[in-house]
C-alpha cells in the first residue's frame, strides 16, 4: 500500500543536463571524510622515500629567498626599506607559494584523477578543496621557519613594526587559498579537452610572479614604471602580498579599494571556477 | 499488488565521438557552442552510427547506447550481459555517476553505489588500515561507519597480518583482498558491480560469490551485475538485459537472457549448407549440409550436441562413412571421431548424426573438421574447421565456485567418499 505514496518521490535523477550553477554543499559536506582523509593521504606520501622529508618544505623558500636577495636586493638594487631583503623577500614568497601550490595542485585535478573520476562518484569539488587544504599545512610550515627568521632579525636589532591588522593575516591567506582554487578549477576544466592550457599554466605562473609584487614593494613598480604600473595595480595578488609586508614586517601600504576589488575579484573567479568545473564534471570522462 | 521501483531509467543514450581530439574538435565545440547560444538543438545530436566495432562508420559520432529503458524492483538482482563494446560498461558509468548521458534520465529512490574496480584510489605508500578508510570514504562511507566495521572487513580480506604494512609490500592478490572487503561491506540500496569477480583465487572468488549472494538475497538489495561469467549470471541474477550495439536486444527472465546472449554470436557458423552444384565432394558423392545441433539452439557444455551431416551418394555399394575431428581456439587437437560402423550404401541422401554427449567439452571455442570416406578409404572431401561453436556453460555442477575451470575437456566423472577408519 505504502507503494502508491512512494511511487511519485525519486531520490535523486541522473540527467544530461545540469542547472546552470548547482554546488551540492551538503554533498560535499557529506563526503567531508573523504576531504580529510585525501588530505591525510597528500601529507603522508608526498616526501616519501626522500631522505630530507618534509625539510623539503623549508629549503625551497629558503634557497629562493637567498636568490631573490642576491639577485633584486644587492644586484639590481632594489630598496626594501628598513626590514632585511632576506625577510621580505621570505615573506612574499611564502604566499606566493601558497598561491602556486593551489593553483597547480588543482589545475590537473581532471587529468590527474582521471583513473579515479572514471571509477567511481564522488562530488568532484572534494579533490581541489583538499588540494588547497594538504598546501595550508605546508604554507603552515613554510610560516614557521619565517617566524624563526622574523625573531632572529628582530634581536638583532633590525627595524620591524608588527601591525594590529596581523590579526586579519589568516583571512589573507584564506582569500588567496580562494584564489587558487578558483582558477584552478578555471584550468583544470579547460585542460580536460585542450591540454594546451596546462603549458599556459606553468608558464603563466611563473610571468605572474613579477607583476604581484613578490619581490618588489609595489610603490616602486609605480614609481619606475608608470606607464605600466597599472597590470601591477589590476593583479588582486599583488594587493594581497603588499598587504602581507604591511601586516608582518610594517612595509608598504594597505589600499582598502585594492583590498576590497581583490575580494570581488576573488568571489567572482571561485563562482566561475564553480561553475565551469560543474559542467565539466558530469562529462569530462569521455574527454580527457 | 504494485511494483516497487527503486530504479527506473527512461531513454537513456550516450553519445561519443571517435577519434582523435585536435582542431576538428575545436570547430565542432564553436558550432555546437552557437547553435545552444541561439538556442538550437545540438546539430552533432542528429548524426552518428549504431555502436558497431567491427565495421567502419561513416560518422566520426557513434551511439554506445541508444535508447535504453528499463526499471529495476527493489530486492532484484538484475544482469547486464552483451559482447565486448555493447555499452554495458557505458551503462554502468552513466548509473554510478561517473559521465552523463547525452539524453534521457535516469530516476532512482536509493543510494546507489557503484563497484567498477575493486581498490579504486589504493595508495601503495599508505598502510592497509588507512587504505580501507580512504578507499572506503571514496565509495562513500563515512569514516564512523568505517570505524565500526573495520575489524569485519578486516577479517573479511585475511589480511590481520598485514594491515599495518604499506599496500605496496602486498601481493597483487592480498591487495584485491583487501578492496573487496571494503566493498563488501558498503550498504547503500543499490549496489552496481562490474566484473569484480574475475580476481582473486578459488577460495576468494567463493567468498565472495557468497558476500554477493548475502547481499542480495539475505539483505534484500538491489544489485546491477554485469559479468562475462555465464555462470556466475545465472547464479545470482534473476533478471537480464541482453545488450547488442547499444540497444536492449532482451530485458526479462535471466535464463531466456542467456539464451539471447548465447544464441547470437555470429561469429561462429553452427549450420551451413550448399546447393547440390557447389557442394564440396566428387562425382562419387558430395556433402550438402553440416550443422551442430542443440537444445534451444543455445550451445551449453550440459547439454548434448549433434553433429549432423548430410550428404548424397551418386553410386552403388558404396562404403562411405565420416569422421569428425575437433580443435580448441590454440589449435590443440582435441579429439578425433569416425564412423566405425562401415556400411555399404545404395544411391540416395544420408544423413550421417554424430552424437557428442553432455559433461565431455569444456567452455570454450571450438572448431570441425570433417572428412567423408569412400571406398578403399579414398578422402572424398575434407572440409577444415567447416563448422564452430562457442560452448559456454549453465554453471549446473559448480557448487559455489565460479573461478577458472582449466582443462581441454570437461567430463563429469563420478567420485566417492569412502571411509576407512575412525
Amino acid at each position: 500500500m505504502n507503494n502508491t505514496n512512494t511511487s511519485n518521490e525519486w531520490l535523486f535523477e541522473i540527467t544530461p543536463k545540469n542547472k546552470f550553477f548547482s554546488l551540492n554543499l551538503k554533498e560535499v559536506w557529506q563526503y567531508r571524510d573523504l576531504l580529510f582523509l585525501f588530505v591525510k593521504r597528500d601529507v603522508i606520501t608526498v616526501y616519501k622515500q626522500t631522505v630530507l622529508g618534509p625539510l623539503w618544505y623549508l629549503i625551497q623558500p629558503l634557497f629562493t629567498s637567498v636568490t631573490f636577495t642576491i639577485i633584486f636586493n644587492n644586484v639590481a638594487g632594489i630598496n626594501t626599506g628598513t626590514v632585511p631583503p632576506f625577510l621580505f623577500n621570505l615573506a612574499g614568497i611564502t604566499v606566493w607559494n601558497y598561491f602556486t601550490a593551489c593553483l597547480n595542485g588543482t589545475s590537473d585535478t581532471f587529468k590527474s584523477n582521471a583513473g579515479i573520476f572514471g571509477k567511481v562518484y564522488f562530488p568532484r569539488i572534494i579533490t581541489p578543496l583538499s588540494v588547497v587544504v594538504s598546501n595550508l599545512i605546508k604554507f603552515g610550515i613554510q610560516f614557521l621557519i619565517f617566524i624563526a627568521f622574523y625573531i632572529f632579525y628582530y634581536f638583532n636589532g633590525a627595524a620591524l613594526h608588527l601591525n594590529f591588522l596581523v590579526l586579519f593575516f589568516p583571512l589573507l591567506i584564506v582569500i588567496m587559498g580562494i584564489l587558487g582554487l578558483g582558477l584552478g578549477m578555471l584550468i583544470s576544466a579547460m585542460v580536460t579537452k585542450y591540454r594546451d592550457f596546462s603549458y599556459l599554466v606553468s608558464f603563466g605562473i611563473s610571468l605572474l610572479m613579477y607583476l604581484s609584487a613578490v619581490m618588489y614593494p609595489m610603490e616602486l613598480i609605480k614609481e619606475k614604471l608608470p606607464k605600466y604600473g597599472w597590470i601591477v595595480a589590476y593583479n588582486p595578488l599583488a594587493y594581497i602580498i603588499e598587504t602581507t609586508r604591511y601586516m608582518l614586517l610594517g612595509v608598504g601600504e594597505v589600499s582598502v579599494l585594492g583590498l576590497l576589488y581583490t575580494l570581488t575579484v576573488t568571489i567572482a573567479v571561485l563562482l566561475i571556477g564553480i561553475l565551469v568545473f560543474n559542467r565539466t564534471e558530469k562529462s569530462f570522462i569521455d574527454t580527457v | 499488488m504494485e511494483k516497487d521501483i527503486i530504479l527506473k531509467a527512461e531513454n537513456i543514450s550516450k553519445q561519443y565521438r571517435l577519434g582523435q581530439v585536435g582542431t576538428g574538435t575545436l570547430s565542432h565545440d564553436l558550432n555546437r557552442w552557437w547553435h545552444q547560444i541561439r538556442g538550437k538543438e545540438n546539430p552533432y545530436l542528429k548524426i552518428g552510427d549504431v555502436n558497431d566495432r567491427s565495421t567502419k562508420g561513416t560518422s566520426d559520432y557513434v551511439w554506445a547506447l541508444q535508447d535504453i529503458n528499463f526499471e529495476v524492483e527493489r530486492g532484484e538482482v538484475l544482469g547486464i550481459i552483451g559482447k565486448n563494446g555493447a555499452g554495458k560498461s557505458t551503462l554502468l558509468k552513466i548509473l554510478s555517476k561517473v559521465t552523463a548521458p547525452t539524453t534521457g534520465s535516469i530516476k532512482s529512490r536509493g543510494r546507489i553505489a557503484s563497484l567498477l574496480e575493486v581498490g579504486t584510489g589504493f595508495n601503495g605508500e599508505m598502510t592497509g588500515r588507512e587504505n580501507v578508510f580512504l578507499n572506503g570514504a571514496i565509495l562513500g562511507m563515512t569514516k564512523k561507519e568505517i570505524t565500526s566495521k573495520l575489524d569485519e572487513i578486516i577479517a573479511f580480506s585475511g589480511c590481520e597480518r598485514y594491515i599495518d604494512t604499506p599496500v605496496k609490500r602486498y601481493s597483487s592478490g592480498m591487495t584485491v583482498r583487501l578492496a573487496f572487503a571494503v566493498a563488501a561491506f558498503l550498504e547503500p540500496e543499490i549496489l552496481v558491480i562490474d566484473e569484480v569477480l574475475a580476481v582473486g583465487d578459488a577460495e576468494f572468488q567463493k567468498k565472495a560469490i557468497g558476500k554477493m549472494q548475502d547481499i542480495s538475497r539475505g539483505e534484500g538489495r538491489t544489485v546491477l551485475f554485469v559479468s562475462h561469467n555465464m555462470a556466475a549470471i545465472k547464479q545470482l541474477c534473476t533478471k537480464g538485459i541482453v545488450l547488442e550495439q547499444g540497444m536492449i536486444k532482451y530485458e526479462g527472465n535471466i535464463d531466456e537472457a542467456l539464451n539471447v546472449y548465447n544464441s547470437n554470436s555470429d561469429d561462429f557458423v553452427n549450420d551451413i549448407r550448399w546447393d547440390i552444384k557447389d557442394a564440396p565432394g566428387n562425382l562419387n558423392a558430395k556433402i550438402t549440409a553440416v550443422k551442430l545441433l542443440t537444445e534451444d539452439k543455445v550451445f551449453f557444455i550440459e547439454n548434448q550436441i549433434n553433429v549432423e551431416i548430410e550428404y548424397v551418394n551418386y553410386i552403388d555399394n558404396h562404403t562411405i562413412n565420416c569422421s569428425i575431428s575437433i580443435f580448441d581456439d590454440k589449435d590443440t587437437y582435441v579429439l578425433a571421431s569416425p564412423n566405425l560402423e562401415r556400411i555399404s550404401l545404395g544411391k540416395g541422401k544420408y544423413k550421417s548424426v554424430c552424437v557428442i554427449p553432455k559433461n565431455i567439452l569444456n567452455k570454450g571455442k571450438y572448431f570441425f573438421t570433417v572428412i567423408l570416406v569412400g571406398n578403399n578409404f579414398e578422402i572424398i572431401t575434407q572440409l577444415d574447421k567447416i563448422i564452430s561453436v562457442d560452448l559456454d556453460e549453465q554453471g549446473l555442477y559448480r557448487t559455489g565456485y565460479f573461478g577458472y575451470w582449466g582443462g581441454i575437456i570437461r567430463p563429469y566423472l563420478s567420485w566417492e567418499n569412502i571411509q576407512i577408519s575412525k
